[in-house]
């Protein structure tokens, strides 16, 4: 197991404290624990650790290794000393994290503003591509062939635009 | 295209006037985007900076509105150039300072200007005279859409435009307007503006943005929101404060010629003195006493076809304005000797404030002799916000 603090070192002492009712541990090793004052427990708080390192969550949801984005290989301990995220698959990553940040942020959490156009096209394009098939069923099943015709000709041309 | 030709050719939004011109000098609208699958440039590798870099650099020169556009390297520009840029609003400081994989992109009328891997990979900015938030919008929002037609931008249906900082995230956009506003300062109003102005989530800041100082009175106002509001909504709630600082500042000067006319013209006419006869000016003295004479003008003191002349000179008495015409890298004091020379020969048959009007108008009360000269605050110096 590797020290969460400088991510190089083995960890050789392990901490859990209760804060706000939800049990946190960290994991350090030798030379950390000592930067960090583990030695004297009066004078060390676990929290303001883990909040410093940006790796504040609790035991039971993200475990103390600390996330890792799947994409980029950012990690929030990154994300604490840059106020930057990776890519744009750490916005799913950390989305978790995020989301009280973003909502103080902010006027909302969802985007209301501007949509990049062929995205817009493409769901424009899949909704009027459902239409199409749903219409041309109901015209076989109530046997009208010819606007059945008209609209596989439709779907067609609709394919080839894609 | 050499560097060289930009630098002798001043941005077309400070040689034009836009609507409000005595008050807000000019309006931005920026844009964050970035390709998506790709690390931001901030976590990417070089490699893959230089690879993003060559992506995309290509389809922004060949953007109709970059038909004869100017594009650098960062790497091949001097510290010198860049800052230059900086102090033209082309590019931000922290693009100043980056190197290989980094470049900017901007039309020949210097209104608009792409940084290529800033902190996002693309950085699009329209600039306009003036207040003009709306066509800024208009011109930046039109590349966006042409660049969008071949460009695959990090985008979620949630939570919009995927940006390095979760700070712009959502519309990716920064409108802002640079405002001019003495009377404010002199009044003492202006952190009451400030207060008020940040309380409804607006930011207001220095000269050159973050972090930076209020020099020659001037601030700027932004937006700090960018998810949850659409564009437009976010322009417009922008441009209704504006509009609303720009009646205030009216008053405030409309004020100080009535009830402290003496010490008013006092601060002008000594601006005025000290600029036309100076030997050793420094910068930062510069735009704060350019800034009472450009207030000068404002009142109506000078002809009015003066007012360019002083407007040139905020830009050109800048430290990398100042210089670029040199071929080595001068001294604080070298420099300060060269802008008092520029300002002087710039000045050259600019007559004293005539006051002739401004006592009329405010008569009888106005030349009183009783009023007490330290009335007014001196300009702020070094007020930082």
């Amino acid at each position: 197991m590797l020290c969460d603090v400088c991510k190089t070192e083995t960890a050789s002492v392990f901490l859990t404290q209760i804060v706000d009712g939800k049990m946190q541990k960290v994991n350090m090793c030798e030379a950390c624990s000592k930067e960090k004052g583990v030695s004297d427990p009066t004078g060390f708080a676990l929290a303001d650790l883990l909040l410093g390192m940006g790796a504040a969550q609790p035991v039971e949801r993200g475990g103390a290794e600390g996330t890792r984005c799947p994409q980029c290989g950012f990690t929030q301990t990154e994300f604490k000393k840059t106020g930057r995220l990776g890519c744009s698959v750490c916005y799913q990553t950390f989305a978790e994290g995020l989301e009280p940040m973003l909502k103080g942020m902010h006027k909302g959490i969802k985007h209301t503003g501007k949509c990049p156009e062929r995205l817009q096209r493409t769901q424009e394009r899949a909704s009027a591509m459902r239409d199409l098939n749903e219409a041309l069923r109901k015209a076989v099943i109530e046997e009208q062939y010819e606007e059945a015709a008209t609209l596989r000709d439709k779907i067609k041309a609709l394919e080839r635009e894609v | 295209m050499p560097i060289r030709s930009i630098f002798n050719k001043g941005s077309d939004w400070l040689r034009s006037e836009g609507p409000h011109h005595q008050i807000v000098v000019s309006s931005r609208v920026r844009l964050a985007r970035n390709l998506a699958g790709v690390p931001f440039p901030g976590w990417a590798k070089k490699v893959e900076r230089m690879d993003t870099l060559e992506k995309i650099r290509a389809k922004v020169e060949s953007l109709p509105e970059m038909a004869d556009a100017y594009s650098f390297a960062c790497q091949d520009l001097t510290a010198l150039e860049k800052q230059v840029l900086v102090e033209r609003h082309l590019i931000s400081r922290e693009h100043a300072a980056k190197g290989a994989g980094s470049a900017v992109v901007m039309n020949r009328r210097q209104t608009l200007s792409i940084m290529l891997n800033e902190e996002d990979h693309l950085r699009m900015q329209s600039i306009r005279a003036g207040l003009q938030l709306k066509a800024a919008f208009k011109a930046v929002n039109k590349v966006d859409t042409e660049l969008e037609q071949s460009v695959d931008f990090a985008f979620d249906a949630e939570l919009g435009y995927l940006t390095a900082c979760p700070s712009n995230v959502g519309t990716g956009m920064r409108a802002s307007a640079m405002l001019h506003v003495p009377g404010l300062v002199l009044s003492e109003q202006i952190n009451q503006v400030i207060q008020a102005v940040n309380k409804i989530g607006l930011a207001v800041r220095g000269l050159y943005g973050e972090g930076t100082e209020a020099l020659g009175n001037l601030f700027q106002i932004s937006n700090q929101i960018t998810l949850g509001e659409r564009e437009e909504e976010i322009i417009e709630r922008l441009q209704k404060v504006i509009l609303q600082i720009i009646e205030h500042e009216k008053n405030a000067r409309q004020n100080l010629l009535q009830q402290r006319s003496n010490t008013l013209l006092d601060q002008i006419g000594r601006s005025y003195g000290t600029l036309r006869y100076a030997y050793g000016m420094g910068s930062k003295e510069a735009l704060n006493l350019l800034s009472m004479v450009k207030l000068g003008c404002d009142l109506g003191f000078y002809p009015e076809e003066k007012q360019h002349v002083v407007d040139e000179l905020f830009m050109e008495t800048q430290p990398a304005h100042l210089q670029k015409g040199s071929q080595k890298k001068l001294a604080t004091e070298e420099r300060d000797i060269l802008r008092a020379g520029i300002i002087r020969g710039k000045l050259e048959g600019f007559e004293p404030p005539d006051v002739s009007g401004a006592m009329a108008r405010v008569e009888p009360k106005a030349a009183s002799a009783a009023e007490p000269p330290s009335s007014l605050p001196d300009p702020p110096m070094e007020g930082s916000i």
